[in-house]
């Protein structure tokens, strides 16, 4: 029976009908939070500030394809039926452009600039982008030298997730073991029904905004409903990665002919990593007044798609789209898996869908997998 | 909030101009705390900030034991360099650092040590060849093997007699264009190995100079009969944030700014001299 | 520069004078300028001293006329110090369009009295003519970047050279990508940064007036644009535009006039 399913048993969650759900922006509001959430702006999904449950989306859901990504209005009352749109949670922790500190010549000084931070809950977060947020917690703050400004960012986050109840043509993360289902690193989790949603808490954090919630309880048609929605999710996925393991062999194909063919196509214009929940390159460089009496050292994304990643002074150690290419693919596929014991992908495709030629990842590493010219 | 990306403030204490692009600064913090805090590893690296226009990672080049200041030797290749080749004695850098895993000094003790070096390659290791001379009896036979593409750009020549004056000092130089002065060979400095009495079993030997050099460097010891795990290098790669975030110095899955620059031969075999990383 | 106060000169050749706007329309910085440069020569802006010896000198437009190749030798000879900024200045401009044409044809086209003109055959780049030492791209120059050369001219460095594409301008700056989005093709994956992907952020593609960016894929670009209804003509023309005279958007116009494309496939 349902109610002994495991994912039933942890979640053990209660019943909000749609209308309710202004209930649960009022209750994060009360508590301080500013609510960001996903809006149709520009023909996509986007988050940004909400103030009401009546600003998110209704019937749309999303066509995904290799460099193509189109929005659908449908009839349904649905405000999650999407999957997501060009951005995940990257730009909430990692700002794309921020100003790390400041400096004054005469006499010397250098001042951090910490960022301006407000308590946030992030509504309609996917298990794919939970799943980049831990990497990339990994990658910012387990090291010896935490990264202050995501740091500051990511303690403000309440997260609330919400279960794929339909996956794009793009979307893989099945595969990855990343979802359709919610998978744990947020503090509540959703599941949309027609009806409403099933809700429940994840942590502590969470459990002070369920608790003011008066959910009903849920019933066991509405449990199967969740359970058979992130299973059809899954099933109906297209795209899928090899495992781990097979990853592990794309460093033992650095000479597969495979990689010039990609390279014919790649722009290298840098969109998979701007896109990528998980890319976490960035440069810094020095902005000084015309006056050269103050200066502010700017931090922002990069790619290692670009001629200035891998230079060094006049010698560049990838000049060619082949490298950079190999690059992306062999460190986020095979090279994370030592850096942090898991690839560095997690299915969303997104850089499938915006790649302006539609170059397909899950493609481009089979082809390289396969027997072809092998190195060494 | 200890911030990583904020740098303190070093005054310059002193400027020597090692070669016509090649300079030396002596710096100090300003405050004194950091500077008495300021603990570093023979190959580590510091993030040398100039003001307003950029900031390069250099490498330490002097004793651990010097504690009340630190040497940074500097070639000019970039803007940066460039503009830091006109700071003078009483001017201020930005310091973040000491980043980076330097040489194995503690794990290499009694062992016969080779160093090999090209061009500027020297200076990662100068650091080393000052801590040797300064703990002589801890190490065995030392041989020094430095390459320079011209007579001319060999620097420090005075501390190359000083230091082939020790005992169980070999020093062996080559040039690729040779001089009339010019004392040591005329070749490839990777011509030198065959010419050293090398015990393979006893010796560890420290590479740093240009990847083609080192690659042919490794050829020739492993052949000799240099175990793998016995073979260091300092790698150089597009360091900037010197604290394994900002993703331009990884080598495969290594990260040159935190997982070197030294690496063992063993750790980086399968990326040593390939293409594109 | 060894004086305390540099000497700058604003020099235009053929231009619509963007750019020299676009130096007038600095705000803050552009009162501070005075404070630290002798603007000798700047003709828009009131000083006038076109022959005088300066340590920096700015030039816009290209070079058209005969009259225009004397000029730019003495500006050479005067100038310790000299920056192109703009598409016409660093590729010949608009005008080169011309260049793809017989000059005579279009004068008579145009001109009751065409012998009355004095004009070369084409339009070209200053660096045809003389040394360059910086090159500033853009259809006008952006502020950010005049800024950023001049205080590093000023600090003595080399400046900065930006190379990505305007994809990371426009992804930084949060901006939905029109071709997957829309369906419009967009010529940002090949142009350089610097504009601040300000056509993608009014809704519509990027028509490459920075020039060409690090990598520029033509034969790619076609063949994702001909799925969306654009053809190997009208891709050529996007690369024939504005900056058609960088060799590399040359180089690209001239591939898929000539078809080679579909003769390598």
């Amino acid at each position: 029976m349902n109610s002994q399913d495991p994912q039933v048993v942890s979640r053990r969650p209660g019943f909000l009908t749609r209308d309710a759900l202004e209930k649960l922006f009022i209750v994060l509001s009360q508590l301080g939070y500013q609510i960001l959430g996903p809006v149709v702006r520009d023909g996509a999904i986007q988050f940004d500030t909400l103030s009401a449950a009546d600003q998110l989306p209704r019937g749309v859901s999303n066509d995904q394809q290799p460099g193509h990504y189109r929005l659908e209005q449908g009839e349904n009352q649905r405000q999650f039926d999407w999957n997501h749109g060009p951005q995940g949670l990257k730009p909430v922790c990692f700002s794309p452009r921020e100003v790390l500190w400041a400096e004054q010549s005469n006499p010397p000084v250098f001042n951090p600039v910490p960022p301006n931070i407000e308590p946030t809950a992030v509504v309609g977060v996917r298990a794919c982008d939970l799943a980049a947020l831990a990497i990339q917690d990994r990658h910012f703050l387990s090291g010896s030298d935490p990264d202050p400004h995501y740091r500051q960012r990511r303690e403000s986050l309440l997260l609330i997730g919400v279960d794929c109840a339909r996956s794009a043509a793009t979307c893989f993360c099945a595969s990855t073991g990343d979802g359709p289902a919610l998978d744990g690193g947020y503090d509540i989790g959703m599941a949309e029904l027609d009806e409403g949603f099933l809700i429940w808490r994840e942590s502590d954090k969470g459990r002070t905004v369920i608790d003011q919630l008066d959910l009903l309880p849920a019933s066991d048609a509405q449990l199967e409903t969740m359970l058979q929605s992130t299973t059809q999710a899954s099933l109906a996925q297209q795209r899928n990665l090899p495992d781990c393991d097979e990853l592990l062999l794309l460093y033992k194909r650095l000479e597969h002919a495979h990689w010039d063919n990609v390279a014919e196509r790649c722009l290298s214009c840098g969109n998979c990593t701007a896109v990528c929940p998980t890319c976490f390159c960035y440069e810094a460089s020095h902005e000084m007044s015309l006056d050269g009496e103050t200066a502010q050292m700017v931090r922002q994304w990069d790619s290692c798609f670009s001629a200035t990643h891998s230079s060094m002074g006049q010698y560049q150690v990838r000049p060619t789209v082949k490298q950079r290419y190999r690059q992306w693919l062999t460190h986020k596929l095979a090279g994370w898996q030592s850096q942090q014991g898991r690839i560095g992908c997690t299915g969303c495709g997104r850089c499938i869908a915006w790649c302006p030629v539609g170059i397909d990842l899950t493609a481009e590493t089979v082809a390289v997998l396969e027997e072809g010219s092998l190195d060494v | 909030m200890f911030d990583p990306h904020v740098p303190h403030v070093a005054v310059i204490d002193q400027r020597v101009q090692e070669s016509p692009t090649i300079f030396t600064l002596r710096l100090q913090y300003e405050d004194t705390r950091v500077q008495d805090a300021f603990e570093f590893d023979p190959g580590q690296f510091n993030m040398v900030t100039l003001f307003g226009i950029g900031e390069i990672a250099i490498s330490i080049v002097n004793d651990p034991l010097d504690s009340h200041f630190f040497d940074h030797t500097i070639r000019v290749v970039g803007r940066v360099s460039e503009g830091m080749s006109k700071l003078q004695p009483g001017d201020h850098v930005g310091i973040r650092g000491p980043f980076g895993r330097g040489w194995p000094m503690e794990q290499i003790k009694g062992r016969d040590i080779l160093l090999i070096t090209g061009g500027l390659g020297c200076a990662p290791l100068v650091s080393v060849i000052r801590y040797l001379m300064r703990r002589r009896d801890d190490y065995g036979r030392i041989s020094i093997l430095q390459g320079v593409k011209h007579a001319d750009d060999l620097i420090w020549k005075e501390q190359y007699s000083v230091w082939s004056a020790e005992k169980d000092v070999r020093v062996l130089l080559a040039a690729d264009v040779a001089t009339q002065s010019w004392q040591g060979q005329q070749g490839m400095v990777t011509e030198l190995i065959a010419q050293l009495p090398l015990r393979p079993q006893r010796t560890v030997a420290l590479l740093c100079g240009p990847e083609l050099m080192m690659l042919a460097a490794v050829a020739n010891l492993r052949e000799k009969g240099v175990q793998d795990g016995d073979i260091w290098f300092s790698m150089e790669r597009n360091m900037q944030c010197g604290i394994g975030q900002c993703g331009h110095c990884q080598i495969g899955p290594k990260t040159v700014c935190q997982d070197g620059p030294v690496f063992c031969y063993d750790e980086l075999a399968d990326f040593f001299g390939a293409k594109g990383f | 520069m060894s004086r305390q106060k540099p000497k700058l000169a604003v020099h235009k050749f053929s231009s619509c004078d963007g750019c020299q706007l676009a130096l007038l329309n600095l705000g803050e910085p552009l009162l501070q300028l005075p404070t630290l440069v002798d603007i000798v020569h700047f003709a828009e802006a009131g000083p006038s001293d076109p022959t005088a010896k300066v340590d920096i000198s700015l030039v816009e437009g290209s070079i058209s006329t005969p009259e225009d190749v004397q000029r730019i030798q003495q500006v050479r000879e005067n100038s310790e110090i000299l920056v192109t900024v703009g598409a016409c200045a660093t590729a010949g401009g608009v005008q080169a369009l011309a260049n793809f044409a017989n000059r005579n044809d279009w004068m008579s086209a145009v001109y009751t009295d065409p012998d009355q003109i004095e004009t070369l055959q084409t339009s070209n780049a200053i660096a045809e003519y003389v040394k360059v030492d910086w090159e500033l791209q853009g259809c006008p120059i952006n502020s950010r970047q005049v800024i950023g050369l001049l205080r590093d001219l000023l600090s003595g460095v080399r400046p900065r050279e930006e190379l990505q594409p305007v994809c990371m301008e426009c992804k930084r700056k949060g901006l939905i990508c029109t071709l997957v989005s829309l369906g419009e093709p967009c010529m940002g994956p090949v142009t350089r940064a610097g504009c601040g992907a300000l056509c993608p952020a009014a809704g519509r593609g990027c028509y490459g007036c920075y020039g060409p960016a690090e990598q520029v894929n033509d034969a790619s670009l076609l063949q994702r644009f001909s799925q969306l209804g654009l053809d190997r003509q009208a891709l050529a023309r996007r690369f024939h535009f504005i900056v058609n005279q960088a060799p590399a958007f040359k180089a690209a116009g001239e591939r898929l006039k000539s078809g080679s494309h579909d003769r390598n496939a």
